[in-house]
Formats: C-alpha cells, structure tokens, sequence
C-alpha cells in the first residue's frame, strides 16, 4: 500500500478521535440542547472531519462569549429590552379574531395586567380541553361544556309573572334556551322546591308553564296585594343556582387540529368566559393536564407557584408575539423570576418588587416620594448605597459593570518601605 | 381517599408543574455549599404551595425544580419553604 495514502488514514482516524474528544468536552460546557442541536446538525452535514471540529470549537467560543459577564445589570437591560418594544404596542382590546364574541385583551393592557398581578383580569378566559374519550365528540363535548356553565333560573325561564290577591308565581320556561342548557323542567321544580317557598308544579293546560303555589309563611294574606313582597321572591327565583361553575359566564365549542403520529386529527376545545380552574379541573371528561386559563393569579394558588411562574412567561411571551414583538424570553424570565420570589405572585410596582427594595432612595425614585421618605425617617432606616439607582442619585458609581470590581491593596508589602524611609 | 388521590395527581400532572422534590439534609448542605449560598438567599416557596402540601415539605427544607427552559434544556432550580 501505499505509504501516503496510509499516513492519511491515519490522520482521519486521529481527526475522529479528537472530535470525539471535543463533542464529549463541549457537553460539559453547553446546555443540553444546544448540545443536542449541534450533534443533530453535525450528523446531518457533510463536512469534512477537520472543519466538524472547526465547528464544535466555534460554538464552544461563540458561547462562553455570549455567557452574561459578572457584574451585568441583566434587570435594566431586561426592563430596557421589554420596555421599548412595549412603546409600539396596540392600546385597544381586540375582539378575538374568529367567530368568538367575547372580548380579549391583548396589547399593551394585557401586559400591564400581567406585571401588575391583578387577581382577576379584566377579560377571563379557560381553554378546556378534553380527554381522550370525549375530544372527538362534538355532543359529549356540547355536554361538558353545559355541566361548566353557570346557570340559574332567570337564564332558563321567558317570563316571571303574578296576580295580585293570589298566592301564585307563573313562570313560564324558554324552551330553546332550556334545551341549548340542557335542563329539565322537573330540574327547575327541584330547585325552585329546595328555596322553601311552597309548591311548584307544572300547569295542566300549558307544559311550558310551572305554577309555584306559595305556602303561608311565605306570602301571608295581608301582604298579597304588596307587589314588594312579590317581586322580592321572583327575584329570589331568579337567582337560583341550577347547574354550572361559579365564575363561568359563557362557554363555546371551538374545533382544533392536532397531530398525533403523523396523522392530523380534530378536537373540539371549550372556551370560557370567566375562570374557575379549581372547579373545572374536577368536571368529569376535562383534561386536567392540558387546561388553561390566563389568570395568572389562580394558577399559582392552584397549582402552585412555579405552574406560576411559566405561567407569566407564557402569558408574557403570548403577548408580544401576538403583537409582532421580537424580545428574548431569557428577559421574560428573569421578571417572571422576580415576580415569584417570595413564593406568591408579586407585582412589580410600588405594592410588589420595587416596593420591596431595601433602599429608601430607591423607592422615593420610584412612586410617592414624600411617603417613603416619612415612613424611612420614622422607622430610621440605612441607605447603604449597594443598588443602581440610588448610586446614581447620590452620584456614586453604581454597582454595575466595572463599578462592581474594588481594587485592594494588601498594606504589608508597603510596610518596610515606609519603615525603611523613616530609619534613614 | 381516592378522590383526593387523583387531585394530588391532576395538580402534578399539569403541564405548568415541573418536578418538585424535597431534598434530604445531606443534599441540601451539598447544594448550599456548591452555589456558595445561605438557605436564607434562595428564592421561597409558600408552605401552602398546593405542590409543597402533595410533597409534605417543612419550613426550611429545600425543594429542588427541575425546570423546562427553551433555551438551555432542563436545569435544577431550589426554593426554600417558608412558613408564610
């Protein structure tokens, strides 16, 4: 064989050896999936061994580089980097795109709702989904979504009516409206029945008519001619609780695709309007692990602080893209991270993050001056100065970027000079 | 009480919860060592996290997350319970 053509094979072997070497060196130093993505991208390509190598070691370099350098003021950057493309944002609330008419907020609102950790936004909304049995199912899921909604009497019933001098209220049921809640008449009679207030039944000529007889504690006989005390127990009916979750006001069917193994399927998805993830994650034929709801809030008081925290970075994210923003999701991070801190969710703002702040001068620069100011003075409280915007305030140098490093001199080795300098 | 049992198990098995766990006191002192910190400076976690009641954690004791990030793959992150 010949002799150069065996020395090349054997710097191939050598050059394999040391990608190796270097893949195995280069997993210890990058994230799993950057990791996972070089060797996925290398596997595919066809370069040559040497430039594979060139590879690893570029990215190697190319990531400690772009690795956040100690003294770093990563929270302005990050508030920099979410605040300016805010100042593009939409003001308006959107109506949903589709056939939905419900109201989402989006935009900038949506945002400040966010890092305001309101506990209730103003536009509520849950996506259910369903398990596996019932999500292809357009009526199991009609079902479902009629066990969620919130229902009582006055929904369900076209008119409430009564004569004077008779002890008798005339409720007259909406049958479309009946059948869209799918409830039952003897259901409206049981409920009507549990308020004690006397005996309902329905009329013999009319079945969409139930007669409510009313007892004599109920409606004594000098007050039937008082239209107060009638319209105080229509009212009472009214309000009575048929079926459905507190909190849901509305709820809507919408189709979905997924894919599952390569093969594309529908799903029906219920939206609502209103939120109560406690008591739907109960219902029967929910998907308990894929619900969600934008009440950041709830979540964390319901599954827990952390289920929380992604929540504000989804819920972030959501945002800015629906707006067409660009903004790294390490930022969106770390304000989810301040925002979870203390293990519940604080806003950021005078009540939350920068409320908290050990330093007076820092607050006062913030929101109501004079008062944090007072209050400092009487609770004799220490600015120690550590923080970037009381350093500046005071004209010091902040502690950030080369303002965190101190320069020490240790004092002996200079000792004996001076010694030295007094003996002679 | 199996009804409560499948609570506990829809309240983990929600795709917002990563995995909690509570770490012993030799793997707590490990990891305080190694991050250079007091348990004082981790970021806190309620004593009535719903996840923290499933677990049964104690003021003081250290859970470790293992968080799904988009941009590094998975990573442990620590929380001390506090009694608030």
């Amino acid at each position: 064989m010949n002799p150069r053509k065996k020395k090349a094979e054997k710097d191939v072997e050598e050059d394999i050896n040391e990608l190796e070497v270097k893949l195995k060196s280069s997993k210890e130093i990058l994230p799993e999936k950057i990791y996972n993505e070089l060797v996925e991208k290398l596997n595919k390509s066809n370069l040559s061994i040497r430039k594979k190598i060139d590879v690893v070691e570029e990215t190697i370099r190319r990531y400690i580089l772009s690795m956040i350098q100690p003294g770093e003021p990563v929270g302005t950057v990050a508030a920099q980097s979410i605040g300016e493309p805010g100042t593009q944002m939409t003001l308006r609330t959107f109506h949903y795109a589709g056939l939905m008419e419900f109201d989402v907020t989006l935009g900038l609102p949506r945002l400040i709702e966010i890092v305001d950790a309101r506990h209730e936004p103003s536009t509520p909304i849950m996506r259910v989904y369903l398990d596996e049995e019932n999500r292809n199912d357009l009526e199991k899921a009609k079902e479902i979504a009629r066990r969620i909604e919130y229902t009582i009497i006055s929904n369900v019933v076209s008119e409430i009516s009564y004569v004077l001098g008779e002890p008798r209220i005339q409720i007259e049921i909406d049958r479309d409206m009946l059948e869209d809640k799918g409830v039952t008449p003897e259901e409206i009679i049981e409920a009507i029945e549990k308020l004690k207030i006397g005996e309902a039944n329905i009329d013999e000529n009319n079945s969409n008519i139930i007669n409510v007889e009313l007892s004599n504690d109920v409606m004594p006989e000098e007050e039937l001619y008082d239209t107060k005390a009638f319209n105080e127990i229509i009212s009472k009916i009214r309000k009575t609780y048929l079926k459905g979750i507190k909190g849901i006001k509305k709820t809507m069917i919408q189709e979905k695709s997924y894919e599952e193994n390569g093969v594309k399927k529908k799903e029906y998805v219920i939206l609502t309007e209103g939120s109560n993830l406690a008591e739907v994650m109960k219902i029967k034929g929910v998907d308990s692990k894929r619900i969600e709801t934008n009440n950041i809030v709830e979540i964390s008081q319901v599954l827990g602080i952390e289920a929380g925290r992604n929540a504000i970075i989804k819920e972030i994210l959501d945002v800015l893209q629906n707006s067409g923003l660009d903004v790294d999701i390490r930022h969106v991070m770390l304000v989810a991270d301040m925002m979870t801190w203390t293990g519940k969710i604080r806003q950021i703002g005078r009540l939350g993050v920068v409320g908290e702040k050990p330093s007076v001068i820092a607050r006062a620069a913030f929101e109501v001056t004079i008062n944090q100011i007072y209050n400092a003075a009487i609770t004799g409280e220490d600015e120690k100065f550590f923080g970037v915007t009381e350093s500046i305030s005071a004209g010091l140098i902040p502690k950030v970027g080369t303002g965190i490093v101190m320069l020490g001199m240790g004092a002996t080795p200079i000792k004996p000079s001076i010694n030295n300098t007094e003996n002679k | 009480m199996p009804s409560k049992l499948r609570e506990e198990d829809k309240i983990l098995g929600h795709y917002l919860v990563p995995k909690h766990r509570i770490l012993s006191l030799e793997e707590s002192v490990e990891v305080l060592k190694s991050l250079g910190i007091k348990p004082w400076q981790l970021p806190r976690i309620s004593i009535n996290d719903p996840v923290v009641k499933i677990l049964g954690g104690k003021p003081g004791d250290i859970i470790e997350i293992e968080r799904d990030s988009p941009t590094a793959g998975k990573y442990k992150a620590y929380r001390v319970v506090v009694s608030y």
